[in-house]
């Protein structure tokens, strides 16, 4: 595409530099924190070995066990919940033609995204002590359930907006219902944006903590939570195993989230 | 689905610019589930800072406008005596320097990032906004426990500083401004490159060959060619980087060891330490209302920009 001449003109010194710098900021710590969960023994100094140690510690504590647990439920829960959700409205925001407030409807959708964090959660528990619902999993998993709306709407609607109508119309010129048409011919081509929406729905539920911290009864306790209850009173090799696990479950989502959401749009632009 | 097919049909085909009842079965649970669950509880906080503290937290449902008061109040007390420390106002200056330098700072590293990485051959490309897409998706909490880990007083930092026999005593870098500041940038980096990556992916660099014909240097190009038509990313990537770091509770909590409180901290401690429900719901509305100034400046630099462009 370009030419030797245009290539030069398009290089500046320096920026290649800060590209680097900018990744090792990003990465730096997330590498570090990972290499000393396997560092065998307490020191920062010395490498005492590679072990699996702290894993089994931090598996064999119970409060971990309990968090862990707690954090699963109330993630497969939301996610579940807001994807439902957030489907349903993606077909509505975009199949047929536009209609009055849709730009309403869409910033309302979108509104957990623009409000600070602390902000919603505050207001969240400020709300659940009003009308008198008990702290506990289940407000974790109402606050969860709200947030995660707009994380599962945009992959969703962005593989929405790339199918046509016509298959749906063509289901029902075969006498196809408006279930059989939406199960057996939308529903298997909105699949990969439904689940790119789910798994990042899961992530953004599972790594919570400013809101959990604030909706959270005692026994409601997630392992992001549980993290931050250790690092306060100091860390120990145990956080950094732990940690590790939730980075490394990060990833893998985001990553899995992405390619679903690329098979999906290569598969669309063939067809 | 649940609207059956002939109301559908009918509503989504003849109805001008009305929303056909299929549809709006569809869009109900989504949109009741937010407005419940969202829109009236930020209502309430909006009622709240109106109202009496009660004694062990909670209200009373007396009117007062104490909870705004207070924060002025202090702001006079203190101009007399402390100037920095304790005052409520001096929170929201500091969380709103701090949010503006972190947003210098991830513009001062992003835009260079953003541009190599649109420079790059196209398959390479994914590969980098992939890159830079992981740590946004990666939890917040957990980064910064990294990033607290790595800092700290006993962390690999200072340790390899010291072995390298480059400083003798460990070095203060956590719990301090700059902890915090290192903290924003590194939370929200992400946030500052994607929107300007877009930008510069989308820009025609015959541009750049035309204004080099002109003598134009490349300095100069940078400045008066591609800055201005990029603008829009760099406005969002600013938007998306100073909100965040203005309400942000993590970085000053951790990073900051709790001396160095902002905006986010100051409304966590009033419905969990102090207990005052009205100031903290009028600190949590002030909040509310500096976020919305900043989008507001920013859509007017916006508009102003693409006046100017033309």
């Amino acid at each position: 595409m370009a030419s030797g001449k245009k290539r030069d003109l398009r290089v500046y010194p320096g920026f290649r530099g800060m590209t680097w710098f900018c990744m090792a900021l990003l990465y730096a710590p997330m590498v570090v924190i990972t290499v000393y969960s396997f560092n065998s023994i307490r020191s920062i100094t010395t490498w005492g070995g590679f072990s699996f140690d702290w894993y089994v510690k931090a598996f064999n504590n119970p409060s971990i066990q309990q968090a862990t647990l707690n954090s699963l439920i109330i993630a497969l829960a939301a996610a579940t919940f807001a994807t439902v959700l957030a489907t349903s409205a993606a077909i509505a925001m975009i199949r047929g033609r536009s209609f009055r407030g849709q730009s309403g409807v869409f910033a309302l959708l979108n509104l957990p995204l623009m409000i600070p964090e602390i902000v919603t959660a505050v207001a969240t528990l400020v709300f659940f002590l009003a009308v008198g619902i008990d702290l506990g999993l289940m407000t974790v998993f109402i606050a969860h359930a709200v947030f995660c709306i707009p994380f599962a709407y945009m992959p969703i609607s962005a593989r929405m907006e790339g199918i046509e109508g016509y298959y749906e119309e063509a289901a029902q010129d075969l006498y196809a219902d408006r279930w059989a048409s939406f199960r057996y011919v939308l529903l298997p081509m909105l699949l990969p944006g439904v689940l790119s929406g789910y798994m990042l729905a899961f992530i953004i539920s599972l790594d919570d903590f400013i809101i959990t911290n604030m909706v959270a009864g005692p026994g409601a306790t997630t392992l992001p939570l549980a993290i931050y209850g250790k690092v306060r009173t100091g860390f120990t090799p145990e956080i950094n195993a732990i940690s590790t696990i939730m980075l490394l479950i990060s990833c893998l989502f985001v990553t899995g989230s992405y390619f679903a959401g690329r098979a999906g749009k290569r598969r669309g632009e063939q067809r | 689905m649940a609207g059956g097919p002939p109301a559908v049909e009918k509503s989504s085909g003849r109805t001008a610019g009305g929303i056909g009842r299929g549809r709006a079965l569809l869009l109900t649970p989504a949109m009741l589930t937010i407005l419940v669950f969202m829109v009236a509880p930020l209502c309430f906080v909006g009622v709240y800072s109106f109202l009496t503290p009660g004694t062990y937290g909670g209200v009373v449902w007396e009117f007062s406008t104490e909870a705004y008061i207070q924060f002025l109040f202090e702001r006079d007390f203190l101009d007399e005596t402390l100037v920095f420390t304790s005052s409520y106002l001096s929170i929201y200056g500091r969380s709103i320097g701090q949010a503006l330098v972190a947003t210098l700072a991830c513009l001062a590293i992003g835009f260079p990032t953003a541009y190599f990485m649109a420079t790059r051959p196209e398959h390479q490309r994914n590969v980098w906004v992939f890159l830079v897409t992981v740590p946004y998706w990666v939890n917040l909490l957990i980064r910064t426990v990294s990033m607290l880990f790595i800092i700290r007083d006993e962390g690999p930092l200072n340790a390899v500083l010291q072995a390298a026999g480059i400083i003798d005593e460990p070095i203060r870098i956590a719990y301090t401004d700059f902890a915090i500041g290192l903290g924003l940038v590194y939370s929200y980096l992400p946030f500052m490159v994607l929107p300007i990556y877009a930008a510069i992916e989308r820009f025609d660099f015959r541009l750049v060959e035309a204004a080099y014909d002109l003598y134009a240097d490349r300095w100069t190009i940078l400045r008066k060619v591609i800055l201005p038509i990029t603008m829009p990313g760099i406005v969002a990537g600013s938007l998306l980087v100073f909100v965040p770091s203005l309400g942000s509770f993590i970085a000053p909590d951790l990073l900051g060891g709790g001396k160095h409180l902002m905006i986010g901290n100051l409304v966590a401690l009033q419905f969990q330490g102090s207990r005052n429900w009205p100031f903290g719901s009028a600190a949590a509305v002030i909040l509310m209302t500096l976020v919305l100034i900043a989008l507001m400046v920013l859509i007017w630099l916006k508009n102003r920009n693409r006046v100017e462009g033309r």
